[in-house]
């Protein structure tokens, strides 16, 4: 028996969510004495490759060709699913990625797994029911789910789960998977990606700000102390509504949820709708000139004062800390 | 073109989440439900395209009586006809094993569902529908636009946007961008009344799985305030108390 680690790369760089995803599988698998499998579709090449090694895998099937050079949801899962049944895994883990989110419930569906989505925890295991957390209602609650099937697929949720160096000789296998033309109905005409920017949904530390900023002439600020801590910039809804930023920074509910290490808020009230996308971060920092703003009460720091005042200097104390 | 939308009606955003049944199920005493805002982005962009008959819109929703007030106002916002499937929507592969049944024998064009539900925060269900149905999907879409056969969507991606095209039928799920969320005006929560709404039986579907405890996340403590006068402190306490930096 094995675990099968499915591993998302941009541009042929693998994604840290990968390693979290190869270190929890790592995890249960010395629970289970079992192996630990790797997968890779599209093209990556031998160097990065390895480095699922690092993390415990003992070998990689590399899926290399054209046709999968970018991510189908419909054809990922059917490989996915493939090599999940010749390999024996009796579970595979992915990312609760954008991606992953499209792929999961179509491989548990091939697989007739269940599948335990955006997972915090390991599982608990007792004997064929794994126990298996995750939160619910816009991070509110915390929902303990059983998955009953013999297979089981989870997605684990971003920046839940620390890679850690597991070192294992790891063999390469190439793989070259049957592939079905009516999987290509969707057909990508353009990728675009900021390339200068850290992505919001997989950074460690989001800097955002609200309508206290007072325009977006005043972003500068925001994206100083972005660069400073090498972190992703977020806004609120008003902020996105009015345009001042584009709506992939939105966070909060109807916009995207984030579980950084370090959230700081700048000139946001902490309305319920922008906690919802927010307060599973592990560490929150607010700054805002009112102190009755309810973000204060969910925050682990707080500054009271104004923005144009604090921002500047945390940006300075920043950068002494960093030279020091 | 037929279409599709998938709602689940969900606590409102500023409900007190509390649990009963020694933690095992939600308390939904006293709880204000809404149309889910992923869906109600789903249901606008639906009515958008429909534009007064371009296209014919059916809302379905697995749950039992008490959701009919939501169906209601779906109908309100313009959908022409909704179905329940009367049964309680116990996970998302059973809401998606209905709605997959029902929609094999109607084919539709499009089914739109929002990205994920607030309540469960799944996301899982317009994936389960469009592989049961064997047909694509796109999972978080911020623009659909549709040119006879053919959807044009941006699907969002970690730290940018894929433009991709794809012949109907699809199973799209809606993200903030797709379209204006649409308030129904009195002209059609009177028209919604009359509007067909279609009970049908559940099908069975074995579980895979089972949520079998809520709790509560542990409270984060008081807040520390730093003096604006001390930054240098916060950047300390980052540091070597809450270990981020």
């Amino acid at each position: 028996m094995s675990i099968l680690v499915y591993i998302e790369n941009v541009e042929g760089n693998f994604k840290k969510s990968g390693f979290e995803a190869l270190s929890y599988a790592k995890a249960i698998a010395d629970t289970l004495q079992q192996e630990v499998y790797a997968l890779s579709i599209g093209n990556v090449e031998n160097t990065e490759l390895e480095k699922a090694g690092k993390y415990g895998a003992s070998k990689i099937i590399n899926v290399q060709q054209e046709q999968l050079k970018n991510f189908v949801n419909q054809a990922y899962a059917s490989i996915i699913a493939d090599i999940a049944k010749s390999t024996g895994a009796s579970t595979i883990i992915l990312s609760n990625s954008f991606s992953g989110k499209g792929l999961a419930p179509r491989v548990a569906t091939k697989l007739n797994a269940g599948l335990a989505d955006a997972a915090t925890s390991l599982p608990i295991i007792e004997g064929e029911t794994w126990k298996i957390k995750k939160t619910v209602f816009s991070s509110k609650a915390i929902a303990t789910i059983d998955l009953l099937s013999p297979l089981k697929v989870i997605s684990l949720a971003p920046n839940a789960y620390e890679p850690s160096e597991s070192p294992s000789d790891i063999q390469i296998e190439n793989y070259t998977p049957k592939i079905e033309q009516s999987d290509f109905s969707t057909i990508i005409k353009e990728i675009v990606r900021a390339t200068d920017k850290v992505s919001l949904p997989e950074a460690d530390i989001v800097v955002s700000a609200g309508r206290g900023m007072k325009g977006p002439e005043h972003w500068g600020l925001v994206e100083e102390l972005a660069d400073v801590l090498g972190a992703a910039t977020a806004c609120s809804k008003p902020v996105s509504d009015a345009g001042w930023r584009p709506h992939e920074e939105h966070v909060g509910q109807t916009g995207l949820a984030v579980s950084p290490n370090l959230y700081i808020a700048i000139g946001i009230s902490g309305a319920i709708q922008h906690l919802a996308g927010v307060s599973s971060s592990k560490t929150i920092v607010v700054i805002n000139k009112d102190p009755e703003a309810p973000f204060f009460k969910v925050a682990d720091y707080g500054i009271v004062g104004d923005a144009f005042e604090i921002v500047p200097q945390l940006i300075e104390a920043l950068k002494r800390y960093k030279s020091n | 073109m037929k279409i599709l939308v998938c709602i689940s009606n969900v606590p409102d955003t500023t409900s007190k989440i509390t649990f009963t049944d020694n933690n095992t199920a939600f308390n939904s005493n006293g709880i204000q439900y809404i149309i889910n805002p992923y869906d109600e982005l789903a249901l606008s962009k639906a009515v958008e395209l429909a534009d007064g008959g371009k296209a014919n819109v059916t809302v379905i929703h697995v749950g039992d009586v008490a959701s009919e007030p939501t169906i209601r106002k779906a109908l309100a916002v313009g959908a022409d006809q909704a179905v329940r499937i009367d049964a309680p929507p116990r996970d998302a592969w059973f809401v998606a094993n209905q709605i997959a049944t029902y929609a094999k024998t109607e084919n539709f064009d499009l089914i739109l569902t929002g990205r994920e539900s607030i309540d469960y925060n799944g996301a899982q269900v317009q994936a389960y529908i469009a592989e049961l149905l064997q047909i694509p999907s796109v999972s978080i879409a911020k623009r659909i636009e549709i040119n006879g056969n053919e959807a044009t969507i941006d699907r969002e991606i970690e730290g940018g946007k894929e433009v991709l095209t794809v012949n109907l039928p699809v199973v799209i799920g809606t993200a903030e961008g797709v379209a204006e969320v649409k308030i129904p005006n009195m002209r059609g929560i009177m028209g919604a009344r009359s509007k067909p709404l279609t009970v049908l039986p559940a099908v069975d579907v074995p579980a895979l799985s089972t949520i079998s405890n809520y709790e509560t996340p542990t409270p984060r403590g008081a807040v520390t305030l730093i003096d604006k006068d001390n930054i240098n402190k916060l950047v300390e306490l980052l540091h070597t108390e809450a270990k981020v930096i």
